[in-house]
């Protein structure tokens, strides 16, 4: 740390527009405007730096991964190993930037948007990244469904290259790079970021055992960095306005501004980007308010793999400590905001859904778990619900948290588990409010199913 | 207790040995379908040409024999093992893991409507069910990745319901070939998709200006058609960003806010870290 002794400096101003700060300007993704307004000037910057002072200055600046783990992307990128001159051993591989451009956990818009108004500081963003891991070849990696994102990113590309700032001896610096936009093919898992390079190598998205991490076995068993859009695109503004700047904004352990996505029953829905530990008051005023002045009911600080919070929350601080302080998560900042006209237990039936189809099928406890969640919230949201129901979702989420690979099944278990715990007597109303289901035990079932068809269960007709 | 001599195999009774089955035997390997011209075939290896290694190309090539096709066949899976030198498993077991491959003939146009909680909450699942008995019959509503009309016909469209389509500001959203129409009701949906069908092509509220889905999935690829009526270059064009998405950044503009000053210059660069 540069800077240890000096207090976290809240930044005076509520919205803090440093990536988001472009996106107002006519044509704001060519080329022609991201230089006007100053881009590409850190790559003289940094190419007249050692790739290790890059990767240090972005320790000190205390960015962390805006992906959803908030892991501190400097720490990552020293991970990679260099070469000690021996030629053997995983420094002697190629190092590859990877950029997770996945976007598509439930309330989650903000690389969409960036890749679409400003592609340009992504890459920038890359080229730096790559410099300071030495990586020559980065792939961008963007969910097929974002087409206009990937149109805007490809002619980046071509536009960068044509102005010498991708190729071979960048500048004048001897360094070469080459940037491909590749599109997905719609499958959530594959922003888990070892199911994104499972598909990027041209297999099933499922993820892998960790360890070994990308760190030293990614993309094609080498040396990998995979971070997400918002992070990399904040990595030039770093080069230019030093550490300390960055630092000027947010809190200690989680510095500097992040795009605030802001979704559902509020009045001015947006995106907005404010300084590290802002708060739902503070948000909902910006945004004018809850929608209709109907009264918040819950809400996730950053998408739906986020445990749910309430009207309690309102003041909690939204940086990766508060969030989960308050028992949640920062996730992806992706702020959805529901008001009392929702039903808990139908809400949380949309997400198990969703959970199930995107499960990718690798791990049993998320796989059949999702599968008979969902189930069992369908029943009750039918009208069909028992009381031992709450007891059975709680069970089933127990033992899918921590017993899969990836993160998919512990996200798919946060909405069910925090809707219980603060609306159960939701759940406990909704139930009582259904008449009695005479739900047949599986062994009547089977005597009636014998009974209705005339025929012994015994398989396949011979 | 004694046991029999001999062993087991010999001890078998005759009936139970297996008797040989007839399988029809396997088609010889077909020449790939010759839908696959020299123009798929240079495009193949372009794509493959930009990866450090060849089998990175399955998914945009997945994407490109669903552009000449309209949806991945077996005749596009056997192309592009043949051109990756995979099995057909291989590419098979690819092709069906992710959703924007379609396994069955499309329609002209794909019309696919979130339905997550936050856009369903908002109105998507009123859209979706709205669009299914427009497109279908009240009686006999269209199912998920059904087809009105027939598929590859002008104005059939292909139905579907969506996962978050991570546009959650702009909610309900719908996506018509992959380019956003924002905030959607049930009448705009069902205007929508009456102007499709009449062989319209309304202008989607961001993005480029609407074609049909193997042109899109051509443009996944990383292609676009040379004689193509919207080149390149234009497509990129269209609004930087949706109203919703710069809320922030004007509020800001209007009230004079903004991140603190950075320094003139560029500060100084850590010392370089010592060596462990």
């Amino acid at each position: 740390m540069s800077t240890p002794e000096k207090e976290p400096v809240r930044a005076p101003d509520p919205v803090t527009p440093v990536l988001t700060r472009r996106w107002t300007s006519p044509r704001s993704w060519s080329i022609d405007t991201y230089e006007q307004l100053g881009g590409y000037s850190s790559l003289r910057t940094a190419f007249a730096a050692h790739p290790d002072q890059l990767i240090q200055l972005v320790k000190d600046s205390g960015l962390r991964g805006r992906g959803g783990a908030g892991f501190p992307t400097g720490m990552k990128w020293g991970f990679i190993p260099q070469d000690d001159g021996s030629g053997t051993g995983p420094g002697a591989k190629p190092k590859y930037l990877v950029i997770n451009a996945d976007e598509g956990e439930p309330g989650t818009c903000k690389d969409i948007p960036t890749m679409m108004a400003d592609p340009h500081s992504l890459i920038e963003g890359c080229i730096v990244t790559s410099y300071a891991i030495r990586a020559h070849f980065c792939a961008i990696y963007v969910r097929g469904e974002a087409l206009h994102c990937i149109r805007r990113l490809r002619a980046a590309v071509r536009e960068a290259k044509a102005r010498g700032y991708l190729g071979t001896d960048i500048l004048g610096s001897g360094f070469d790079l080459e940037i491909v936009v590749h599109a997905g093919a719609g499958a959530y898992i594959c922003g888990e970021e070892t199911a994104l390079l499972d598909s990027l190598e041209g297999r099933r998205g499922q993820p892998r055992l960790k360890p070994p991490f990308p760190a030293t076995s990614g993309l094609y068993a080498s040396p990998t960095v995979v971070n997400n859009v918002e992070t990399i695109a904040s990595v030039p503004a770093i080069v230019t306005g030093g550490s300390d700047w960055f630092r000027s904004m947010g809190r200690e352990k989680s510095p500097g501004p992040k795009i605030y996505s802001i979704s559902g029953h509020v009045e001015r829905p947006g995106q907005y980007e404010a300084p590290l530990g802002i708060t739902l008051r503070e948000l909902l005023e910006l945004a004018g308010g809850m929608k209709d002045g109907i009264p918040l009911k819950f809400w996730t600080p950053g998408g739906s793999s986020t445990p749910l919070l309430t009207a309690e929350h309102l003041d909690v601080p939204l940086d990766f400590e508060g969030a989960a302080e308050a028992g949640s998560m920062l996730g992806t900042t992706a702020v959805q905001v529901f008001n009392e006209t929702v039903s808990v237990p139908w809400a949380v039936m949309k997400w198990t859904e969703f959970y199930k189809h995107e499960s990718c099928g690798k791990c049993t406890p998320c796989r059949e778990g999702t599968y008979w969640l969902a189930q069992v919230l369908q029943r009750m949201v039918r009208g069909e619900g028992t009381t031992e129901d709450i007891d059975t979702l709680v069970d089933v989420c127990d033992n899918i948290l921590g017993r899969s690979f990836c993160a998919l099944g512990d996200g798919a278990t946060s909405p069910i588990t925090s809707a219980v715990k603060y609306f159960r007597q939701e759940f406990l109303d909704l139930i009582a409010s259904q008449p009695d289901v005479e739900r047949l035990e599986q062994l009547t079932d089977v005597k009636l199913a014998q009974r209705t068809n005339g025929t012994a269960l015994s398989g396949a007709s011979a | 207790m004694t046991l029999p001599g001999g062993n087991p195999e010999s001890n078998a009774p005759a009936h139970v040995t297996p008797t040989e089955r007839e399988f029809p035997s396997p088609p010889e390997p077909s020449p790939v379908s010759p839908v696959f011209d020299e123009l798929t075939r240079a495009r193949t290896k372009e794509i493959i040409s930009l990866y450090p290694q060849s089998r990175s190309a399955l998914l945009p090539l997945l994407h490109l024999v669903q552009s000449v096709e309209g949806f991945v066949s077996q005749d596009g899976i056997r192309y592009c093992a043949e051109a990756l030198e995979l099995s057909t498993a291989e590419v098979s077991a690819v092709a069906t893991f992710y959703t924007m491959y379609k396994r069955s003939p499309c329609g002209e146009h794909l019309v696919s409507v979130c339905t997550n909680t936050l856009c369903a909450a908002l109105g998507g699942d009123d859209i979706y069910d709205r669009l299914r008995t427009h497109l279908g019959s009240a009686e006999r509503p269209l199912a998920h990745e059904e087809t009105a009309g027939e598929p590859g016909t002008p104005g059939s469209i292909t139905l579907e319901h969506a996962e978050c389509l991570a546009a959650c500001d702009l909610g309900p959203v719908l996506q018509v070939n992959y380019e956003y129409f924002d905030n959607q009701t049930a009448d705009s949906a069902v205007e929508l998709v009456d102007a499709l069908r009449r062989g319209e092509r309304p202008q989607p509220t961001r993005g480029a200006p609407l074609t049909d889905l193997r042109t899109v999935e051509l443009e996944l690829a990383g292609f676009v058609e040379d004689d193509a009526v919207i080149g390149e270059t234009t497509r990129v064009e269209g609004p930087s960003s949706a109203i919703e998405s710069v809320r922030g950044a004007r509020l800001a503009e209007d009230n004079g806010w903004a991140a603190p000053a950075m320094p003139d210059e560029p500060p100084a660069m850590p010392a370089l870290p010592e060596k462990k």
